[in-house]
């Protein structure tokens, strides 16, 4: 943006924050510099691309007339509490929260809006200390559909994105209603519904392939009152144990295992015995198959079974 | 924490700014805004020239800014900075409710009466930030202890899992800092055992003490660049190339890869560096038949053998 076209935006926002009734396009172009050159239809094509710059920026332009005007054409005014940050003042131990938790973000979009946000809050008094200390969380957000899913959130727009689901080697492409976006263990995931599939799904944007694209208009997706979004991806993501399996363990070995299971007894000379509970028979294979030797699954079958398929692929000699 | 804003944002934030902070230095507030100097005088001499219809004397923005500091007499009407914008209030209130939530990283009174308070001031640009949420793995029984550590700069004692082993190995540390990466909490501290900087897993701590023994941090212990991840593979590491199926794909979403190929079949290609690679057999295990180790045959072999002794228990 050029220093002129600035300097005229700047003065159109002073002059339409100073009136108290609404301007008419006349009455800007006569009281703003900058908008006294050229002709008539060159002026109307820079004010209508003025308006969306401000308006691109959040300022709320309000169009309207006044009783007082002498024609019904539409005028324009900026309503100061429409505008203006309302007063805010933090406490000190507030203002140290608030830097802290200015530094979760480790990446765009989300850390410079929190910069742009922290200058707004300072020039109205409120100054968040950088915390360099001791604490240092953040959350990335890498993802390249990141930033089309989180706005398609926030507008309230469907999704439309190819995806690379688990266990199948060509995206499929989805269009979803997003209800929200969840960071859990470490990764983001978009929770909504699936139109071709007629149910909530849960999708992990790693695995959305290119870019993700808002269709429709804003504000047509409904969001279910007591959505719970955290549930909705832990149940997706994570696990919730609904069978328990036996399995021996070598003393000392597998302490993650260990931490997990709901009971340890001891199991002969140098093992353990220990229950530990599960979904899916994948799922705890996943989690026991690495100690190798150290843990042998007594049962159920069906968790057994899933282990010892996993060695027995791997004890072939390579083909070369 | 410094912003940078495109120049009409900055201008309207700065105006309120001056008008908050008289007689500030022109290095501090450039500083503030994340422009230089010679900008932020551009900006100012900018501001000079605007100001209320009529644009006579009395009517435009003055400020005096000749020597290194700037003051604001007259703001013209902007004495209030616009709004914040609802990519702005979510950004904030994400994160202030994610620390309100996870036990252990900050005064949590603080931190909702910061939470009420920007909400309020956010207004109707608040709410879409009901939509974004972020579970942090809260390690409850740890990060108390390990926050007194650090404040009382103190000693621990902590029995540390190390999985690569399979083992619990005890030692004392010197905490340094805190750190939470991709939803993992980690203590960075000098180990008094092997005498270097190492990143502890607080999920992975089995036990820990706080120890009556002041931390020492000698000048070698200095915090890592995280600027660029947690882990940052030296060219002397091990390079281990998996070939990886459909199920397996996500390991070159969740270790960081020096390249991925995919090579059709659905099959791609990770070429990885590590500085040991006992992990890499148990992964290779945990994915049976979805995955195979290419390079090197050293651990090709160790991922067979170890398949064979595992299995030997369930033909017995």
């Amino acid at each position: 943006m050029s220093a002129k076209k600035t300097e005229r935006l700047l003065n159109l926002v002073i002059c339409l924050l100073h009136t108290r009734r609404h301007l008419s396009v006349q009455e800007i172009r006569e009281l703003v510099p900058g908008y006294d050159q050229g002709s008539e239809d060159a002026f109307r094509r820079m004010f209508e691309r003025d308006k969306e710059e401000l308006r691109d920026l959040g300022i709320p332009l309000e169009t309207g007339t006044d009783t007082a005007a002498h024609d019904d054409e539409l005028g324009y005014r900026i309503a100061r509490r429409d505008y203006e940050l309302p007063p805010i003042s933090l406490e000190p131990d507030e203002a140290a929260a608030l830097g802290l938790a200015a530094r979760l973000w480790q990446s765009a979009p989300l850390a410079g809006a929190t910069g742009s946000a922290l200058l707004k809050l300072r020039a109205a008094g409120v100054d968040a200390p950088d915390s360099g200390g001791a604490l240092e969380p953040r959350v990335g957000a890498g993802e390249p559909a990141f930033e089309a899913c989180l706005a398609a959130v926030t507008e309230g727009r469907s999704l439309l994105f190819d995806y690379r689901a688990s266990g199948r080697p060509t995206p499929e492409q989805r269009r979803v209603d997003p209800w929200g976006v969840v960071w859990w263990h470490g990764r983001w995931y978009v929770v909504g519904h699936d139109t071709a599939r007629a149910d909530v799904r849960v999708f992990r944007l790693s695995r959305i392939v290119g870019a993700a694209t808002a269709v429709g208009e804003a504000g047509t997706v409904q969001v279910p009152a007591e959505t719970d979004l955290r549930a909705l991806v832990a149940r997706t993501a994570g696990e919730e144990p609904s069978r328990s399996a036996s399995v021996r363990v070598r003393a000392g070995a597998a302490w993650a295992l260990r931490r997990e299971a709901t009971s340890v007894t001891p199991d002969g000379e140098g093992w353990d015995r220990l229950e530990v509970g599960y979904s899916d028979p994948e799922r705890f294979a996943d989690r026991v198959t690495g100690y190798a030797a150290d843990v042998v699954v007594r049962g159920p079958e069906e968790a057994r079974e899933a282990v010892v398929r996993r060695l027995a692929a791997l004890t072939e000699e390579p083909v070369s | 924490m410094t912003g940078s804003l495109a120049q009409l944002p900055r201008l309207l934030a700065l105006v309120p700014y001056l008008l908050q902070h008289p007689g500030v230095q022109t290095a501090e507030a450039a500083a503030v805004f994340g422009v230089t100097e010679e900008q932020l005088r551009r900006d100012l001499n900018l501001l000079w020239v605007c100001g209320l219809p009529g644009h006579g004397p009395g009517d435009l923005i003055d400020l005096e800014f000749e020597g290194d500091t700037i003051t604001l007499f007259e703001p013209a009407g902007v004495t209030r900075p616009l709004r914040l914008a609802v990519d702005e209030a979510l950004a904030l209130l994400v994160a202030l409710r994610t620390l309100s939530e996870t036990p252990g990283l900050a005064d949590r009174d603080a931190v909702d009466r910061a939470l009420a308070k920007i909400e309020e001031a956010a207004g109707a640009a608040a709410s879409p930030s009901q939509r974004v949420e972020v579970a942090l793995e809260g390690e409850e029984q740890v990060l108390p202890v390990v926050r007194e550590a650090l404040e009382r700069r103190r000693r621990l004692h902590l029995d540390y899992y190390v999985p690569g082993r399979d083992e619990t190995t005890a030692r004392d540390v010197d905490p340094m800092r805190l750190l939470l990466v991709d939803g993992r909490s980690y203590l960075e501290a000098w180990c008094r055992r092997v005498e270097a900087v190492r990143l502890f897993r607080l999920d992975r701590v089995v036990s820990l003490a706080l120890l009556d023994v002041a931390a020492e941090l000698p000048p070698a212990a200095t915090e890592r660049d995280i600027s660029q991840g947690l882990f940052q593979p030296s060219a002397e590491d091990v390079l281990v190339v998996l070939a990886l199926g459909p199920g397996a794909q996500w390991v070159a979403d969740y270790y960081p890869c020096e390249s991925v190929e995919d090579v059709g079949d659905g099959t791609v290609v990770a070429r990885l560096r590590t500085p040991e690679t006992s992990w890499v057999v148990q992964l290779a295990l945990r994915l049976g038949a979805s995955a195979r180790v290419v390079e090197p045959p050293e651990l090709a072999r160790q991922v067979r053998t170890a398949a064979r002794d595992a299995l030997s228990a369930y033909s017995a």
